[in-house]
């Protein structure tokens, strides 16, 4: 088994990541705005776009993950860390999903379905719903505020093993 | 959905002690006015609230008819609190100045079996203008069914004023669909 995740993994690894800082910071901002503004319309309808878009590379990442599998922990690393560290991981992958899902089934119980960069509408898989539409956007909401959290774990956590343990775990996915 | 069914019914009796051709009432609870347009290519289908319609039809005399509605526009349902109360502003509709939106016809001629043509003055915001659209009528469950659509273009009007004439945002053409179920 080799030391290093492959290249397509770092790749689906950082652009996921970018993807999601994004989306989460615009989510912040666009749900500041008061009222309806042209520029809060662009804010939500490029939060979806790139909510999509996470959405499509966690479905392609896990593809890749279920047929490359992940190097192994250096063997120095504790069992119980080694635990640890697969549990978030494994979090992290169902967030992934969770979060855009729940962000998609909200905005078609509210009724606004999703036109990809403004050429394709995506499928209207629920019905406009005035009762669920209130509680996925507090899952959405909520599960995204659990994603924060597994992320701040997980570069916390990452940043430990390069510059406390130095045990190159982190190296495993730099280019 | 109607805080509209107790003045709607009492006007329409009013209406019908007057008038000569054939008042009818209006059902609101099967009747309904909606805006469909298009958001950043994203479509929507948004309901007025509150609308008063009054139709005066007998299928014998179809050119005899006369119809008019009268729409609260502050009564659009965006599906989110605050986005209605800024399609009420000056930018917009201008509630506060143009309570109501409303539709008169001029003269109504029969066009086939179950359809008719409708020409009438259109106003908005303060700005009138002529329209002319088809309506399909049928008989269903013992009342008389209309619907229509009018297409419109907002910026006739200056709906969406300022930074929204951007028509890449909301686009120009709006249809004004409608659905009035009547009967004697």
């Amino acid at each position: 088994m080799q030391q290093r995740y492959t290249h397509t993994a770092m790749v689906f690894h950082w652009l996921i990541a970018l993807l999601i800082v994004g989306t989460f910071s615009l989510g912040l901002v666009m749900t500041d705005i008061p009222g309806l503004t042209p520029t809060k319309l662009k804010y939500f309808s490029w939060h979806k776009w790139a909510g999509v878009t996470v959405l499509t590379l966690a479905a392609l990442r896990l593809l890749w993950r279920l047929t490359n599998p992940a190097p192994a922990y250096p063997s120095g690393m504790p069992d119980w860390q080694q635990r640890a560290a697969h549990g978030l991981h494994v979090l992290l992958y169902v967030l992934i999903f969770a979060v855009p899902l729940s962000g998609y089934f909200y905005t078609l119980a509210a009724g606004v379905p999703v036109v990809y960069f403004g050429l394709v509408q995506l499928p209207l898989l629920i019905a406009p719903n005035p009762e669920l539409k209130p509680l996925l956007k507090g899952l959405h909401y909520w599960l995204n505020m659990v994603l924060a959290g597994a992320v701040g774990l997980h570069v916390a956590a990452a940043l430990k093993h390069h510059f406390i343990d130095r045990d190159g775990v982190m190296k495993r996915m730099l280019p | 959905m109607t805080p509209i069914r107790g003045p709607l019914l009492a006007s329409l009796f009013a209406v019908a002690l007057a008038a000569s051709a054939a008042p009818l009432k209006t059902d609101p609870a099967k009747s309904a006015v909606s805006a469909v347009f298009k958001q950043m290519n994203v479509p929507v289908d948004a309901p007025f609230k509150k609308f008063n319609a009054q139709i005066d039809y007998d299928a014998a005399k179809p050119d005899a008819a006369k119809a008019s509605v009268e729409i609260d526009t502050a009564s659009l349902d965006l599906g989110e609190a605050d986005m209605n109360k800024e399609v009420a502003k000056k930018e917009w509709f201008n509630s506060a100045q143009f309570p109501k939106a409303s539709f008169v016809s001029t003269a109504i001629k029969a066009a086939g079996p179950g359809k008719l043509n409708v020409s009438g003055k259109l106003t908005i915001k303060g700005k009138a203008t002529d329209v002319s659209f088809p309506l399909a009528v049928k008989a269903e469950g013992g009342k008389q069914v209309f619907e229509g659509s009018l297409p419109i273009k907002r910026l006739a009007y200056d709906i969406g004023e300022g930074e929204w004439k951007d028509t890449s945002m909301v686009a120009d053409e709006v249809v004004i669909k409608f659905r009035v179920t009547a009967a004697q």
